[in-house]
């Protein structure tokens, strides 16, 4: 009869020493290295003492802030961790040829870049963007904090949630080893009967709750909590890509969560909606994780653009070109992001009209980004331009991304599509757009908004170096790609036959490349190190070191808990530009009590427990899930009975805090004079 | 402004660089194929490319320009802090790019019709169109873990890990899959197709050069994808003969038990040959039913279209499992027992043979030329669909 699948433990699920990559050297060296790292760390803060300090001021903080700098920081441990992965890629397929099996065998090597390409988009990228977000947009509104601050707490913690199941899938199981969207039948529980696509599915499921709260919260902060005055077409640009962002995620994160959780039925439940057999249909699944995973681009890159609104009309001291156009532009290209899913599988055989509908499509959102990057180029002219990193960033995106819009558009006209589909030149084209877009429109906004959030610059010397590095070693990374492309290399290779051979050195110059990012990471890495270092040196007290033109300047730095003594009138649409320019003088007295609200255990507990119900249902281990999940349940009952939830700051210290900031500006002053 | 010379100088430079790919001394044999369909999809990504430089190169130099003439220190430039508008400027800006967007959105639907790999070729090279009695000469690809069946119904060969077919006669692939997705691939012939498993996509191309080429799946498939590899050859049709004749030599035949063999996972397969297959078996690779016994998908829609069997059909549906618990052919069926074939028509199978031919409603728009004579359509039977199922 039909064989069954295997029995599973009433006590420990699908868990057991099995589970333990043991065998695996590399794994296990890895291992080793983080939990020293690990014993260390936590040895350290409790030697500091600084546990305390932590869950109070940090962990349980609904400070918006607090929160986007916790993001930021998910995102660069992520990224190291993606980041290696790639590394790993790059010397493997530099290594498996001539007959050689590289260094990594194919159960590895398969779930390394599967890896990769999910902690790279779901817990890198999107921590970052999400982090500026949160960090940004409430300042430039003017708001105190998001519309709900509790919820931003918990939405932060499912992302870590979903991280830590992910980093969890080295130790204790294995990831999926089936490519980042995890296509059936392949993730099916025929073809992937292990735990690797579980944790796929759970630790993305565990991350989307948090993303998608988190789109919510910050539609509704943009919507209602905007200074008088800040009508729409005033806000600043960066909160207007924020906006139409967290419209996208609103709109397509739930299509990921139900396709995955079809998904998951599959494969626990036995259902058969993407199976071959019982009328399942893979291609249902193709269509939905697209219908996600386009718009999902334009999440990331969104607010990237936004980024470099504010960067490029900064330090050329000038207005944005064609504020409105770009606004346009913008919602213009959230719109057509939602009916272009179809160009990530023309090859499957849609059709000739159906293939040219999403093909012509795809190439009218190049219009929208066109404009915007005209715009960006009309705001350079007749300006002043001041070549600090952010600029320099800036400069480098905009010579890199249109390559990489070209060869987005050539992959769209379906016909040439069929020639370049998965191969190598798709990947250099999406780490065109992606690096040349959206990792360096983070770096620039890093250091951007970094004397923002700590009241020191950072270090200019090694983030030049690491541009530098960055930006050469990108292009000998994928130059060597696209060319492979053309020669009709496919990706996911682990090995390469002999007819490969003449082909060997792109993929060792494309290492070299990778290599030269490496040298970047590690600079930037040590940027942040000498500026923490020597943050003395590279105070800035002014609270507005870029002579900025959005209101988040018009603070001090970092700014005080409650953002801004006087929530602040707007007149125009760069507020803090027009504010100087008309030299409206700092309010010093009068102040009041502000309403603010009250940091909480609620959300990082509803999220531990969360993400121990999605480690138990990986297992399958049923009493625990079942255990956890009402947990979550009846914590978030509990915690309605908190109803601690919100403070003054008292009238007399927003005067104390703004005394001392008059004393400083005045200070700043004199030495100016 | 920038003085137009420079600008056109640089214009020209980078109009080379494709030029100068092509001369390094790589085989790029995406824009240098051996087929006439890859042939003019290479072209395409060398037209969308020029016809983009159009605009991106006059972009990145005024970003370079602008970028240096408007630095703070250099202080003759004129600095206009409040200029953030100007009408004329911002219709340049949408319009450009829309104009080149208008005439590759052109190109695109022109292009995407003419080679619809669903759509049977006119031609065979530039100027040599197909008779009007020319047959096709099918092949019928299963992909399977890892490694590539081709099935040659009209020789009545089948062979793995190695295709061949003449210089200058049309092929039209039928390409399926047994168990996972995965993507046909020779990129000397023609753009990639998906193969999938219970689903039939079409390829029509034809080779018009001689030569050994590389061809693989495009798309990972698991463990062994990176072996699943195999050679194509064009030859003239003598060598094509002689090939046929070795694979008649090799005695075996292509049954439905030995594919339930040959579908159990391995990797690297050498090539193999069959002299002999079974009539059929490649739409019952399509509708899930090699299993002597088993009620092919076909049939089961067919009942099913009909309001399906009430509470009879339970039993059947339970035998229906194809890949439930384990992959496709990796545990022996030897156990399993299927009922579900009374209800076939032997008939059936041979109707199902028959693929349905391309669109053939004449094609709208300039420069889009009818394809040669048309296959006459054959009674379709209940599931000839041919394309991927739809959603529905």
């Amino acid at each position: 009869m039909i064989p069954q699948p295997a029995p599973v433990s009433p006590i420990l699920g699908k868990l057991s020493l099995d589970a333990l990559p043991l065998h695996e050297p590399i794994v296990v060296a890895t291992f080793a290295v983080v939990a020293l790292g690990g014993i260390g760390l936590f040895a350290a803060l409790t030697y500091f003492r600084l546990w305390g300090y932590l869950w109070k001021e940090w962990f349980t903080s609904v400070d918006h802030k607090k929160i986007g700098i916790m993001y930021m920081i998910l995102g660069l441990v992520m990224f190291l961790r993606g980041f290696a992965d790639a590394i790993m890629i790059r010397s493997q397929q530099a290594l498996g040829f001539g007959g050689s099996d590289g260094y990594l065998n194919s159960h590895h090597f398969d779930q390394v870049f599967t890896a990769h390409g999910v902690i790279m988009i779901f817990f890198v990228a999107m921590p970052f963007v999400t982090g500026l977000m949160n960090y940004v947009v409430p300042l430039q509104i003017g708001a105190r904090d998001v519309s709900f601050p509790f919820l931003n707490n918990f939405s932060f913690w499912m992302t870590v949630g979903g991280a830590v199941l992910v980093m969890a899938s080295l130790f204790i199981g294995e990831f999926a080893r089936t490519g980042w969207l995890a296509y059936p039948p392949l993730s099916g529980l025929a073809y992937s009967p292990d735990v690797g696509v579980d944790y796929y599915i759970w630790s993305l499921q565990v991350a989307g709750v948090g993303t998608t709260l988190s789109g919510v919260n910050l539609i509704a902060t943009i919507v209602k909590l905007r200074a008088p005055g800040m009508s729409l077409m005033k806000m600043p640009v960066f909160t207007w890509t924020a906006l139409v962002t967290n419209i996208l995620i609103v709109a397509v994160f739930p299509v990921l969560t139900v396709v995955l959780a079809l998904l998951g039925l599959d494969r626990v439940f036995h259902t058969n909606f993407f199976t071959n057999d019982f009328g399942g249909s893979p291609m249902l699944y193709v269509n939905l994780i697209w219908i996600w995973g386009h718009p999902e681009v334009y999440i990331l890159v969104l607010p990237i653009f936004g980024v470099f609104s504010e960067v490029v009309s900064t330090f050329c001291s000038k207005r944005l070109f064609g504020y409105s156009s770009m606004v346009y532009a913008t919602c213009v290209i959230g719109i057509l992001s939602y009916i272009v899913w179809l160009h990530h599988f023309f090859t499957m055989g849609s059709g000739a009209s159906v293939n040219s509908f999403f093909g012509i499509s795809t190439m009218v959102i190049s219009i929208p980004t066109g404009a915007k990057l005209f715009n960006w180029l009309f705001t350079m002219y007749k300006g002043r331009i001041r070549y600090t990193l952010p600029m320099m960033w800036t400069v480098a995106f905009m010579l890199t991304f249109v390559i990489g819009g070209m060869t987005g558009v050539m992959m769209a006209v379906p016909a040439a599509d069929f020639v370049l589909h998965n191969s190598v030149f798709l990947i250099a084209h999406f780490h065109n757009v992606i690096i040349g877009g959206v990792v360096w429109g983070v770096f620039a906004a890093i250091n951007y908004w970094w004397p923002k959030a700590f009241g020191f610059k950072l270090n200019e010397f090694w983030g030049k170096v690491s541009f530098w590095m960055w930006v050469p070693g990108f292009w000998v990374a994928f130059t060597p790609l696209y060319m492979l492309g053309l020669m009709g290399v496919t990706r996911r290779m682990r090995v390469f036959d002999a007819s490969f051979d003449p082909l060997r050195i792109y993929y060792w110059i494309a290492l070299l490349g990778a290599f030269m990012i490496a040298a970047g990471i590690g600079a930037m890495l040590i940027q942040i190190g000498v500026s923490i270092w020597k943050r003395e040196e590279l105070k800035d007290e002014s609270g507005d070191p870029w002579n900025g033109r959005t209101l988040e300047w018009a603070t001090s730095s970092p700014p005080p808990e409650y953002n801004f003594a006087f929530t602040p009138k707007i007149h125009e649409i760069d507020a803090w530009a027009d504010m100087k320019a008309k030299g409206v003088a700092r309010p010093t007295e009068g102040f009041r009590d502000i309403y603010m609200p009250q940091g909480t255990w609620a959300g990082i507990t509803l999220a531990g427990l969360a993400t121990l119900c999605g480690f138990a249902l990986i297992w399958q281990v049923w009493w625990l899930a079942i255990a956890s999940f009402v947990g979550v349940v009846a914590t978030a009952i509990a915690h309605t009975f908190n109803y601690n939830r919100t403070f003054y700051i008292k009238a007399d210290h927003v005067a104390e805090v703004e005394a001392a900031r008059t004393a400083q500006l005045a200070a700043l002053e004199k030495g100016a004079a | 402004m920038p003085s137009p010379r420079p600008l056109l100088a640089r214009l020209r430079a980078l109009l080379i660089l494709p030029a100068f790919a092509l001369l390094c001394g790589c085989d790029m044999v995406v824009l240098n194929p051996a087929g006439d369909v890859a042939r003019q999809q290479g072209d395409l990504v060398i037209v969308s490319t020029l016809l983009m430089l159009l605009i991106i190169v006059p972009v990145m130099a005024l970003v370079v320009l602008f970028a240096w003439r408007y630095r703070e220190s250099n202080q003759e430039a004129t600095y206009a802090p409040d200029w953030d508008h100007s009408t004329s400027l911002e219709l340049v800006i949408w319009s450009a790019p829309l104009l080149i967007i208008i005439c590759l959105g052109a190109i695109t639907w022109v292009s995407t019709h003419l080679l619809d790999p669903y759509r049977p070729l006119s031609r065979t090279a530039p100027g040599k169109p197909i008779a009007a009695d020319v047959k096709p000469l099918e092949v019928q690809v299963v992909a399977l873990d890892w490694k590539w069946l081709f099935i040659y119904p009209e020789q009545g060969i089948a062979t793995v890990n190695e295709m061949a077919a003449p210089v200058g006669r049309p092929i039209r692939f039928r390409i399926s899959a047994s168990s996972v997705m995965n993507s046909f691939y020779i990129p000397a012939l023609a753009g990639q197709i998906y193969a999938m498993p219970a689903m039939e996509t079409p390829l029509n191309a034809v080779f018009d050069k001689t030569g050994v080429f590389q061809g693989f799946s495009a798309n990972y498939s698991g463990h062994g994808f990176s072996s699943m590899r195999f050679k194509a050859h064009s030859t003239d049709q003598a060598g094509f003969d002689a090939w046929v004749a070795e694979a008649k030599k090799a005695g075996a035949t292509l049954d439905r038990a030995e594919y339930l063999k040959l579908e159990r996972p391995s990797e690297k397969e050498p090539v193999r040959r069959f002299a002999g297959v079974e009539a059929g078996l490649f739409d019952m690779v399509t509708n899930l039913c090699v299993e002597p016994g088993k009620m092919c998908m076909h049939q089961m829609m067919a009942l099913d279209a009909q309001g399906g069997m009430g509470k009879a059909g339970l039993h059947n549906v339970r035998q229906l499992a194809y890949d439930k618990f384990g992959g496709r052919g990796t545990h022996a069926h030897a156990g399993k027992s299927f009922v579900g074939e009374i209800c076939a028509d032997k008939q059936d199978i041979a109707v199902r043979a028959a693929p349905k031919p391309g669109n053939p409603r004449p094609l709208t728009g300039a420069g889009m030329k009818q394809p040669a004579a048309e296959p006459t359509p054959t009674a379709p039977s209940v599931a000839s669909e041919t394309r991927p199922r739809p959603l529905s």
